[in-house]
């Protein structure tokens, strides 16, 4: 895309970005210290974090304000428009390749790995590591269970999940309904529909919540029950954690929009919120097939 | 005539360089605070630089202690356990610290004034990337000091080395590595941003010097593989701290998973260090021959066939880990193909210098010697590719020979001819032409001796990351050494050169070199503050 920039926005110098350095390290570091930390060092460690996690909070919303008010100061061209675009986009990629390591995960356990622990293939001899370890998936019985108990039972994909499939697809269709409507001007059906995809967020994650619960009272999966539980949290857990962030992007853009910002033309913070709804969704369906289902 | 008053070349004069200071576009700051807080590019990668350098000599320091412990056999210096510790921080910080952080200072400086845009499409952001890694790499310099150690499971960190029997301190690599990552995915959106959004009319994409192009490859390798690093860092520390068996086959992992995964990573990582090289070697021989860069499409298309192949041939690490017939065969093509369009790169740079009128000036004296050091690393890749002999090869000092040769002269070499080659256009002074010549010589001297005996102790099978070895190895180890501490020695001059360019004034010329053609040798040496306010034209 060549472009005249006549005037592209150079801003000034900032204090945020190395504000926000000096927060990241102590979040880093202070995680460190609290997952290594002797007993005595413990709470120092979790203050680190602490302290880390508010000031990134602050500089976040700071920042984010201070980008707000330049747009509408004028100061971005269309070709700055284009940037964030461009930038946005590239960012989901990215996540979708952060998921795409762990999808990996799991399929390489489940075509290649377990069916050779279990005998079968070409590399079936590392049958001989647990002899008579059977593969099956879901994995119930681990090698070696007295170091990793495999669940008693697993999460019933046609319960919670599909509720939670149909509250996530729903939500995109309702965030797709409240950008047609912001597009037309009509902001009390914008925000409207902007409400009921964070409700039905919300609501999703209250559901996982609740199947996390059960999975760890009643079904006996957990993180530690072999190799089912592990790929089955960090999917679904890093899930979990990206629509925690969208919802809470969404309240963001609903009190930005109660406020009176974003015009039917310019919005971008809207759309770029919306892709990444659509992208938490996909993913979700792609957890629902083969994780849940398969 | 003033640098400022000299005419720029014609066909790209009307682009306006602004010397005056406006309401936005003024000098840089007073103090310190111009550092922390700039969202200048100019400073951003003069910032990316330095710290590359600080790291070169940190790491440069490690790899000399290395040798020292290795000049014998037996061991003098230092237990295994710190010997381990030494070649995981030599390759970590070498790769994070050094490599990297050099290529993305490159960009900031050139690729907007290479494009004719005002600034990186994200000056904030660009900021931040940087700030990052000083804060990383404190980190992970600090578990040099904790207890237990630093990491010593190898800059691949393969588990369960590093899960189940891995220092307390990987912890904080974990978390290291987790931000290096953030400032990298930045840096590469900005990247990509800027090349795509950022050109005046006029700058087609195949116009586009070829250093803007390989690192728009670039960029998108690191868009693609560096979540996944961050994936597989994360599963790790699920693994250590939190009960999970990713990589324990007792739970029904695999630890070969882990390998899968960060080889997945690994491998487009080994091209994020090179392609830029290709890019900054592309720039140096069409200028000192004087000549158009032969087969200037060719080098896209084959720069992006090999990101493409980079994708397909991780496993290529992994051929004594016990794969299935197919993925070794599979893995074995693959990565043979990739000769293909590296020879065509290699072909175009040596059709470049094909009857033209040539100077070795510094610059170029490092560009000639990556293409031929480039390409013995290049051959020692292809006899690794086969996977039947790397059976043989696999760990052994083959492999580190092989990849000192690709990094070392290669991505390092071309580092230093960019310097070279862009010093008088950052400074406006020219560089001591005698002693940049002393230290090409002296380096490319002391890196041969290096590394050359390594194939050789190699092939008789000495082991890599082991501290001590058998006695048949001794006479080529002790040539190795003295060897790595002429190259390392020699670094001080490239140190002191850079100072005493900036510090003592020599003025250099807007083209600077007679045969240096693109956009950035229109603007007066050094480049102002703010380039390119308003679009420049290009025919």
């Amino acid at each position: 895309m060549q472009t005249e920039h006549q005037e592209y926005y150079v801003p000034d110098q900032s204090y945020y970005p190395i504000l926000a350095s000096i927060a990241l390290f102590f979040m880093a570091f202070g995680s460190g210290a609290v997952l290594t930390a002797a007993e005595n060092t413990g709470d120092l460690a979790m203050l680190m974090l602490l302290i880390g996690f508010v000031m990134i909070l602050f500089i976040i919303i700071s920042w984010f304000s201070k980008v707000a008010a330049e747009s509408r100061q004028g100061l971005y061209s269309p070709q700055m428009d284009r940037s964030f675009r461009w930038g946005m986009g590239w960012f989901i990629s990215s996540e979708v390749m952060f998921f795409a390591a762990f999808f990996g995960a799991l399929f390489y356990i489940r075509v290649l790995a377990l069916p050779w622990l279990g005998g079968e293939g070409e590399k079936g001899v590392s049958n001989m590591l647990w002899e008579g370890f059977v593969n099956q998936w879901p994995l119930m019985t681990t090698p070696d269970p007295s170091q990793f108990k495999g669940p008693e039972k697993i999460v019933d994909p046609w319960h919670i999940p599909l509720l939670n499939t149909i509250l996530l697809v729903a939500s995109s269709v309702t965030l797709t309904f409240s950008h047609k409507a912001l597009k037309l001007n009509k902001r009390h059906w914008t925000s409207f529909w902007l409400a009921v995809t964070v409700v039905l967020g919300v609501t999703f994650l209250y559901y996982q919540v609740v199947e996390y619960h059960e999975a760890y009272t009643e079904l006996g999966l957990t993180l530690a029950s072999g190799i089912y539980g592990s790929t089955f949290f960090i999917l679904t857990g890093f899930h979990g954690f990206h629509v925690t962030l969208g919802t809470l992007m969404l309240i963001c853009i609903l009190v930005r929009v109660l406020e009176g910002e974003f015009s039917g033309k310019k919005h971008f913070a809207f759309e770029a919120i919306a892709w990444y709804w659509h992208f938490v969704d996909v993913v979700w369906v792609g957890l629902f097939i083969f994780v849940y289902i398969l | 005539m003033s640098a400022t008053e000299q005419t720029v070349s014609a066909d790209m004069q009307h682009g306006e360089v602004n010397t005056q200071d406006t309401e936005h576009h003024h000098g840089p700051a007073k103090g310190f605070s111009r550092w922390l807080f700039t969202t200048n590019h100019k400073d951003i990668g003069s910032m990316y630089l330095w710290f590359s350098l600080a790291m070169f000599m940190t790491g440069g320091c490690m790899a000399l202690l290395i040798r020292m412990e290795l000049f014998q056999p037996g061991l003098q210096m230092m237990q295994p356990d710190f010997f381990n510790q030494m070649t995981t921080m030599h390759g970590l910080i070498m790769v994070f610290g050094a490599v990297m952080p050099a290529f993305v200072g490159l960009a900031n400086w050139m690729i907007p004034m290479m494009i004719g845009a005002p600034d990186m499409a994200l000056p904030r952001l660009n900021n931040w990337s940087f700030w990052i890694l000083p804060f990383a790499f404190s980190m992970m310099l600090f578990t040099l000091f904790m207890e237990g150690g630093a990491p010593n499971f190898g800059w691949t960190f393969y588990a369960p080395l590093s899960t189940t029997y891995a220092p307390p301190s990987v912890t904080f690599f974990i978390f290291a590595v987790h931000m290096m990552g953030i400032s990298s995915i930045m840096g590469a959106i900005n990247v990509i941003v800027t090349i795509l959004n950022m050109r005046p009319k006029g700058m087609v994409m195949m116009k586009l010097p070829l250093f803007v192009w390989t690192w728009l490859i670039t960029a998108f390798l690191l868009i693609l593989v560096m979540p996944v690093l961050a994936g597989v860092v994360t599963m790790m520390l699920m693994d250590i701290h939190f009960g999970t068996s990713f990589f324990s086959a007792a739970g029904g992992g695999d630890p070969v998973l882990f390998q899968h995964v960060f080889w997945f990573f690994g491998h487009p990582e080994v091209y994020i260090m090179i392609l830029p090289a290709f890019g900054v070697v592309s720039e140096i021989i069409p200028t000192f021959s004087r000549k158009k860069l032969f087969g200037y499409s060719s080098m896209v298309y084959a720069t992006s066939s090999i990101a493409f192949l980079s994708f397909i041939v991780w496993a290529h690490h992994m051929f004594t880990v016990g794969m299935p017939l197919a993925g070794e065969l599979f893995f074995m093509f693959a990565t043979m193909l990739i000769a293909v369009p590296t020879g065509v790169k290699v072909f175009n740079w040596v059709a470049t210098m094909f009857r033209g009128s040539m100077t070795f000036e510094t610059p170029m004296l490092f560009a000639i010697a990556f293409v031929v050091l480039f390409s013995i690393g290049g051959f020692s890749g292809l006899m690794l590719a086969i996977a039947p002999v790397d059976f043989q090869y696999h760990d052994t000092y083959f492999v580190v020979a092989h990849f000192h040769y690709v990094l070392v002269p290669g991505s390092v070499f071309s580092i230093m001819a960019a310097a070279y080659y862009w010093l008088p256009k950052w400074t406006g002074n020219y560089y001591n032409e005698k002693m940049g010549k002393l230290h090409f010589w002296l380096s490319f001297i002391g890196i041969n001796i290096t590394f050359f005996p390594m194939h050789f102790v190699g092939l008789a099978g000495m082991p890599r990351r082991i501290p001590d070895y058998a006695l048949q190895f001794a006479d080529f180890n002790a040539v190795s050494s003295v060897g790595a501490f002429i190259f390392g020695f020699s670094q001080l001059l490239f140190i002191y050169n850079i100072v005493s360019c900036i510090r003592t004034k020599n003025q250099a010329t807007p083209e600077v070199w007679e045969g240096a053609k693109g956009l950035e040798w229109t603007v007066p040496s050094p480049a102002p503050y703010h380039t390119f306010t308003t679009p420049p034209k290009v025919d």
